[in-house]
């Protein structure tokens, strides 16, 4: 679960970590007065949303007059901002966070994550912060500093001087670093986040070290004990899609074709969209609906997938292993009947009592077209939907 | 023996009470695996469906003489019963629970190392499907019966994808060996590679299925290993050609984050450490029997 900028500032604030003065406005009227609280005379207003790359797409904007900051706000509230982690569709930005600007003397990179081939906790460091660490890996890669945290014991003290030290820092900002390092740990571990990335951390001409912004995820299974972070998710940041099927626990992912799959389990949901790729379609989603694939889920299914205006064909793949082929037919039949789907149906089933499955499928009456093998379901979705399509153009 | 498990392990059951360990415990000893015990704590004495219950693990294998353990236990709680299960001198744990913060996965595999890597407990999972050695025992919740007695090793993160590579098998007369399910976690107890060297080392097995998906290092780590030391055929495919890069596709570790981590890029990888593709999804069947031909021709 990600969060946004100032979200995630408030959090490191609490640590002990330095942060620009800034507040939060959903007006105009509220930035500027933000912009007065803060005083000076040159602000920064930030678009919040939830991506990376935002002042590339006019999601940041310096300022030096009241009527500046109003003017910004005014062109960035309520509207979509696409950055090139939004997807084309953008994302909605309904809170803006105004900051008092630094002067820059030099930008660093700071990052936590799960590094999974240690399986423990990495600090990345690099003294070229500004761009995006893979770009820093491409171009910079000598400059990128690694530590793995040992997590029955935590970070140390030593961990962080030599992350400070291997940047290149002044002898009069270590000490500032080590708590902003150790901060910024303690942070991700006492919250479970899954990734924590400060770029650019600036050291200003004034000798600070100050956290410009701040990016946050979360571990989605470990926020039943970390009801704080529960409470910033931001609905309107997600594709309305995912959150509809998210909030009745199916594990959906909306993407850009238009062949809808209802799929049990993650890895044969992966492989059925491979195979409707394989097969000359594009899949208009991942779902997978999990291990017991009961009416109601099905159900549930169905109206996550129909949700999707794109949607011209739905393919139905479970393997029944502990659920029996006939209980998941009639559950399929039941979806139909009472969502109505006026796109064609193709289903596979397979596993256990799959015969009596198929035959309670075709004796149904409903308009189902039944697939043998993997193969022949993601060979019948294509065509289906190409005659869909076709007739729809007629 | 196949590896892991065969009929005459003795298996408890951490979390035999709940609606899901009792339902399982019992297709389980349905199946034929020596399922002697059963863990919940504060139900010690109790006997569920049969089997004797008790308080701790500890208690449990001094009881039984249990030599493995299949965990059933809520997200929050699955960690600790993983660690009990160490302490307790067990050599298998399989974790079927979905759903465990990845912190406390760091932490179970920091505490078993303070145990020598011959005495150490293998985990197997969590947020998998288990392990089944057909025609003997199954520890976990695969169904049984898609499953062939044979000598073909199978080893997979995903549950129904692998039933999906079974039954494609099992179809063309085409039996395995022990089928392991190592789940869909970014931290788990046994690697791809782990679970290679096993069956590298079986003499019931004659070749290997992986199934692997996008996210993470381990099935690059298998292909360097397989690369230098197995001799047996390895056969893999790798879910998620149509996988958007930083979108996580259901598994928490199904997540193309860096270099190496997608479909392709994985694909790639395995065919040029001498690995046999499964092209498609619908190809496992084809792909094992052509595979196990050319064996066959060759000896």
């Amino acid at each position: 679960m990600d969060i946004h900028e100032y979200q995630a500032k408030e959090l490191l604030a609490r640590y002990s970590v330095q942060i620009p003065r800034g507040g939060l406005a959903y007006s105009p009227e509220q930035a500027t007065y933000r912009a007065s609280e803060i005083g000076g005379g040159k602000w920064v207003v930030k678009a919040q949303i939830h991506s990376g790359a935002r002042g590339k797409a006019g999601g940041i904007r310096i300022c030096t007059t009241d009527n500046e900051v109003s003017d910004a706000a005014e062109s960035m509230l309520g509207r979509k901002l696409v950055t090139h982690q939004t997807g084309p569709k953008g994302k909605l930005v309904s809170r803006l966070y105004v900051e008092e600007t630094v002067d820059i003397r030099q930008e660093l990179y700071l990052g936590i994550v799960l590094d999974r081939k240690s399986e423990r906790v990495m600090i990345v460091a690099s003294a070229s912060g500004g761009m995006e660490i893979e770009e820093i890996a491409e171009k910079q890669p000598d400059s990128i500093i690694r530590a793995i945290v040992d997590p029955g014991a935590g970070m140390q003290q030593f961990q962080a001087r030599e992350i400070a030290f291997g940047l290149g820092l002044d002898n009069s900002l270590i000490g500032k670093a080590v708590d902003t390092l150790l901060g910024c740990y303690r942070v991700f571990r006492d919250f479970d986040a899954s990734m924590l990335e400060i770029n650019p951390l600036v050291i200003t001409k004034d000798g600070n070290l100050i956290a410009l912004d701040a990016k946050m995820s979360f571990d989605e299974n470990a926020l039943f004990r970390r009801a704080e972070i529960s409470e910033l998710r931001d609905k309107s940041q997600e594709d309305p899609r995912e959150t509809f099927a998210s909030d009745r626990g199916l594990s959906y992912v909306g993407l850009e074709g238009n062949i809808g799959c209802i799929i049990n389990g993650a890895g044969l949901a992966m492989a059925t969209m491979d195979m409707i790729k394989i097969a000359g379609g594009e899949p208009a989603n991942f779902l997978d609906i999990g291990g017991g694939a009961s009416p109601e889920r099905v159900a549930k299914a169905f109206r996550a997938v129909l949700a999707d205006k794109n949607i011209e064909t739905i393919l139905v793949n479970i393997f029944a292993g502990i659920n029996r082929c006939d209980w998941v037919a009639e559950g399929v039949i039941k979806a139909i009947r009472e969502v109505g789907v006026n796109v064609p149906l193709v289903v596979r089933l397979a596993g256990t009592n799959v015969e009596e499955g198929r035959r309670i499928l075709a004796e149904s009456g409903e308009k189902v077209i039944v697939a043998d093998t993997l193969a022949e379901a993601a060979e019948k979705s294509v065509e289906a939907m190409r005659a869909y399509s076709k007739s729809k153009k007629n | 023996m196949a590896v892991l498990l065969n009929r005459r392990t003795r298996v408890i059951v951490q979390g035999l009470t709940g609606k899901i360990g009792s339902f399982h415990a019992d297709d389980m000893k349905r199946y034929g695996t020596n399922v002697v015990g059963g863990v919940t704590p504060g139900k010690g004495g109790q006997v569920h469906q049969g089997i004797p219950v008790f308080n701790t693990v500890r208690g449990a294998v001094r009881e039984t003489g249990a030599e493995a353990s299949i965990v059933f236990v809520p997200p929050p709680f699955a960690a600790d019963s993983i660690m009990e299960a160490a302490e307790a001198g067990l050599k298998l744990c399989v974790c079927i629970t979905d759903g465990i913060p990845s912190q406390d996965m760091m932490r179970v595999k920091r505490y078993m190392r303070r145990f020598r890597y011959e005495d150490r407990m293998r985990l197997v999972g969590p947020n998998c499907a288990g392990v089944i050695t057909p025609g003997q025992a199954l520890m976990g919740i695969m169904p049984g019966n898609i499953y062939l007695p044979g000598r073909v090793g199978i080893v997979g993160r995903s549950g129904t994808l692998g039933y999906e590579a079974a039954s494609q098998m099992k179809a063309l007369g085409i039996g395995v060996s022990t089928s392991v399910g190592i789940g869909g976690d970014p931290i788990n107890g046994s690697s791809f590679k782990d679970i290679l060297k096993l069956f590298e080392d079986d003499p019931d097995t004659d070749a290997v299925v992986m199934i692997g998906e996008i996210g993470g290092p381990q099935e690059a780590e298998a292909a360097e290993w397989a690369r230098h030391n197995m001799r047996k055929p390895l056969i893999a495919y790798i879910a998620g050609l149509s996988a958007p890069k930083g979108k996580r596709m259901g598994h928490a570790g199904a997540i193309i984050s860096a270099f190496g981590e997608s479909a392709q890029e994985k694909v790639e990888i395995l065919r040029d450490a001498g690995v046999t593709i499964v092209p498609t999804p619908a190809a496992f069947g084809p792909t094992v029997a052509g595979v196990l031909e050319q064996q066959k021709k060759a000896a």
